[in-house]
Order: C-alpha cells, then sequence, then structure tokens
C-alpha cells in the first residue's frame, strides 16, 4: 500500500535562491584562494618524478632583487634578465610584481611560480580588505604567502622573493622563500647576483639615507651585481614606498649605466695598456700573447 | 655544467676580399657564476697574418697558445719562413688528437692569410680533438654557439672590405654576446690584410 507522502519542506526556514547562489560563490572564491585543487601527476614515485621535472619549471634561474628599509619607506631594485641555462631568454622581465599599491612583491626563481603565488596573495590581500574593512599589514600579507608556501613544501615549487610595503606600522620588509622560510628584516637581497649586491648595499647603507640617494644605492647595488653575476642584466628598476603607496621611481638600461658609471675613453686606455687601445685604427696587431 | 662553459668565451671568423677577420669577447668568468676579468682577450696571434682564437677552459686556451707559438717559432728557425694557415692548422689538429683520450678542453679557430698564393684568405674551425672544418664564409665558436651563428648568417656577404667586413664582424659578435650569459663585457676585432692589421676593442654591455 502506497504511503502518502506530503512535502513539509514548506515549513523550514525559507531560503532565497540567491543565498544559495551567494554560498556557492563564497565556496567557490575561498576555494580558489588557495588554489589546494591542483591534479597531481598519476606516477609510481611523486619524489622521483618531481626532481626529474623540477629543472623544466625554473626557466627564470638568474636573479638579482634587493630591497632595504630607511628613514623614508623602502626601496626596492631588481634587474630583469630572465635565462634558460647560459641563454638569455628575455632582457626585460618585470620581476616586482605589484600586489596593491602599498605592497610590492619581488621575484627570484621560478617566473611562473612567483607570478603565480604573488598575484594569488593579491587575492588574498583583496579578500582581506573586504572581510575586514582595512588593509592588510605587510607582516600579515607576508605569512599569508609563507602559509601558502609551505603547504606547497617539497612539491617543487622555487621562489625566493620579497614582500615590501607600508602599513600602519610604517615600513615594512619580509623575506619569503619556497622552503617556507618567512624573515623580517631592515635589508635584503635574493638571487644569484645576491652577495655581489649585499657588498655594495652594506657598504653604502645608512638609515638617514635621503630618498634619492637610497634609490641611487640601491640602483647601484644592482648594476655591481649584473657586472659580476652572469646571469643579472638588463634592465635596472627601482620602486620606492612610503605612506602613501609605492612608486615607480626609474628603469634603467645597464648598457647605458655602466658606461655612465665608468665613462668609456675612445682613444686613452683607462687600465693603462692592458686593452688594445679603442679606436684606434691602424695599431698594427696588439700582441695578445702578453695578456 | 660542462667543463667547456666553466670560463665562457664567443669567437668569431670570417673571410673578406684578400682580408680575414677574427673577434673575440673580453669575459673571463670563474665556474659560470662570477665575472673575474672584463679584458681577456681569447685570440692570440701567430704571426703577422695568422691568428688564433681559441675558446673553453681558460687554462688550456693559455697552454694551447703557448705550445701552438713555440712549435711556430721552432718551425720558423728551421725552416727560415712563416707557416701558412692551413700548415698550421693542420698542426694543431695534429696537436689536439694527439690528446685524443685527455683532450684539452679548447676550441680553436684559426684564421690567416697565405702569403705563398697571393694572400688568399684561409679560416677553420675545429672541436677539441681537432676536427678541422675550413669554410670561405664564417666559423664559429664558444659556449653560445647557436645565436653567433644566427647574426652571422644573416648580416655576412661575401668579398667584403677590411672597414666592411670589420663592421660586420663587430656587430654579429656584439649581438651574439648579447643573448649568453657567459660572454660579453666588450669585444676584441683583427681584421689581417695583406700589408696591415686593424685591431680595435669594443665597447659592449657590461652585463
Amino acid at each position: 500500500m502506497a504511503a502518502l507522502k506530503l512535502d513539509y519542506s514548506v515549513l523550514d526556514a525559507p531560503q532565497r535562491a540567491t543565498d544559495r547562489i551567494e554560498a556557492d560563490c563564497a565556496r567557490e572564491i575561498h576555494g580558489d584562494v588557495h588554489a589546494q585543487n591542483f591534479k597531481l601527476p598519476m606516477v609510481e614515485n611523486y619524489d622521483e618524478f618531481q626532481r626529474e621535472v623540477v629543472d623544466y619549471v625554473k626557466p627564470n634561474h638568474g636573479t638579482t632583487t634587493l630591497g632595504f628599509i630607511f628613514e623614508h619607506g623602502v626601496v626596492i631594485a631588481v634587474d630583469s634578465r630572465a635565462s634558460q641555462g647560459p641563454y638569455i631568454s628575455s632582457q626585460t622581465v618585470k620581476k616586482v610584481i605589484e600586489i596593491n599599491p602599498y605592497l610590492l612583491g619581488t621575484m627570484a626563481g621560478g617566473a611562473a611560480d612567483c607570478q603565480f603565488w604573488q598575484r594569488n596573495l593579491g587575492i588574498q590581500c583583496r579578500l582581506h580588505e573586504l572581510e575586514n574593512g582595512k588593509r592588510i599589514s605587510v607582516a600579515g600579507a607576508s605569512k599569508l604567502l609563507a602559509n601558502t608556501l609551505y603547504g606547497y613544501r617539497g612539491q617543487g615549487l622555487s621562489m625566493g622573493t620579497m614582500v615590501a610595503g607600508w602599513d600602519l606600522k610604517g615600513p615594512g620588509l619580509y623575506y619569503v622563500d619556497s622552503d617556507g622560510t618567512r624573515l623580517k628584516g631592515q635589508r635584503f637581497s635574493v638571487g644569484s647576483g645576491s652577495l655581489f649586491a649585499y657588498g655594495v648595499l652594506d657598504q653604502g647603507y645608512r638609515w638617514d639615507l635621503s630618498v634619492e640617494e637610497a634609490c641611487e644605492l640601491g640602483r647601484r647595488a644592482i648594476y655591481h651585481a649584473t657586472f659580476r653575476d652572469a646571469f643579472s642584466g638588463g634592465t635596472i628598476s627601482v620602486y620606492h614606498v612610503n605612506e602613501n603607496g609605492w612608486t615607480k621611481v626609474s628603469g634603467t638600461d645597464v648598457g647605458e649605466l655602466h658606461f655612465e658609471y665608468y665613462p668609456a675613453d675612445p682613444v686613452e686606455n683607462p687600465e693603462g695598456g692592458k686593452g688594445a687601445g679603442g679606436g684606434k685604427d691602424k695599431d698594427a696587431a696588439g700582441d695578445a700573447m702578453e695578456s | 655544467m660542462s667543463i667547456m662553459s666553466y670560463n665562457g668565451a664567443a669567437i668569431i671568423a670570417m673571410c673578406g676580399k684578400e682580408c680575414v677577420a677574427i673577434a673575440s669577447d673580453l669575459r673571463f668568468g670563474i665556474n659560470q657564476q662570477q665575472t673575474t676579468a672584463v679584458d681577456m682577450k681569447k685570440i692570440y696571434k701567430i704571426h703577422d697574418h695568422l691568428y688564433v682564437g681559441l675558446s673553453g677552459l681558460a687554462t688550456d686556451q693559455a697552454t694551447l697558445a703557448q705550445r701552438f707559438k713555440f712549435r711556430h717559432n721552432m718551425y720558423e728557425l728551421r725552416e727560415s719562413r712563416k707557416m701558412r694557415p692551413e700548415t698550421f692548422a693542420n698542426l694543431v689538429s695534429t696537436m689536439l688528437y694527439e690528446k685524443r683520450f685527455g683532450p684539452y678542453y679548447a676550441e680553436p679557430i684559426v684564421a690567416g692569410l697565405d702569403a705563398t698564393n697571393g694572400y688568399k684568405p684561409f679560416i677553420t674551425g675545429m672541436d677539441l680533438i681537432g676536427a678541422m672544418a675550413p669554410t670561405d664564409n664564417f666559423v664559429v665558436c664558444g659556449n653560445n654557439e647557436e645565436s653567433l651563428f644566427g647574426v652571422c648568417e644573416s648580416m655576412y656577404k661575401p668579398d667584403l672590405e677590411p672597414e666592411e667586413l670589420f663592421e660586420v664582424i663587430a656587430q654579429c659578435i656584439l649581438a651574439g654576446v648579447n643573448r649568453d650569459c657567459l660572454s660579453g663585457w666588450g669585444g676584441v676585432v683583427h681584421v689581417i690584410s695583406k700589408d696591415k692589421v686593424i685591431t680595435r676593442t669594443l665597447k659592449g654591455r657590461m652585463d
């Protein structure tokens, strides 16, 4: 005998269709923020596979980036070269990622990893702003990134980034990398040319640098790194962050900058006879055997 | 990392009309990473009409250059004449093959004019165990051969006068090394013609 079935759902709390859509949207947004839904490769030994492919996904190997805090804010300076092995794949890479008007990220290591996760950080920061009605602190932003990266630890991400910006506490600068390290500091330099940059930066740094001096110091430090480091070069971009947010101060081609710092005399040889005197016309064969 | 790109180099040689040109970059790097010097010419003079360029490991470059010069001096003393470029190239080839099973990590380019044959241009490239590849247009070597070949293919044309040849080879070496991390930092060009050698250092990107 068939039981009489009544639909009692009308007695439940009324639910509007828009509520459901909103909930779905929220789930989608929040699910996507951490983007923890990458498909993993179907291989027997995941670690071995990861080691094998990790070389292919590190195109942006060489880099020099730096950032430091001083009296008038934060200065960020970066080069613009991307290399694949010894081959220069681009001289015009944008290595400063503008997360929002008060936050900058720098890029060293895997280009795709940095771009994707810093953009992702931008989303997280915006959501934080919408939820809390105020801007996220630099500490908070860098921690969001560090936590995201820690979640992918051991899966082959390759990033060495700085998160710099201005919040209620003033200037902020953090180093975050794909191992999950997160460090607060006054001066950082990241990338293959970082040691060269540190040399110049530490030597020329003072707390009471003027904005112009600080930008010049950043530029000079990157320049020296591009000179010594084979994998850094291209154009030097300098950013300054203060209480009004970041501004791009300059973009200088290293090819020209070198001869601005060290003008090349076409006739006289500044190194005193080591080279064959550039521009000399019929100077019969500078004897290379001597060198 | 290959030992051939430990120090980094880029060398080009080109034939012109009764002249040859040979050019190299100036970088000397250590372990790829560090640019230690920016005035290291990789071209060595054998005599007024004969130059050899050596790419590869710097220590082997130096050793080979000295041995080549020594062998040429001995030849000159014994024969009272200078070596023809082709003879010299054969000597280089043989000397490299002597070390077939433990080679010098250097690839030479020989460029010269043959005084016994109306100053005919001669250039040849070689691998590190002496496989000669003589051509009558241009040869390149270094760790960025592909890029150098690319620019040379598009800019070279035969029978250029010395000054034109200088312009072409200078543009080629500068453009070629701009795509290479391990070479560049300026360059040097020698244009060898019958009665003079034009030697110029080039101003290039220093990154």
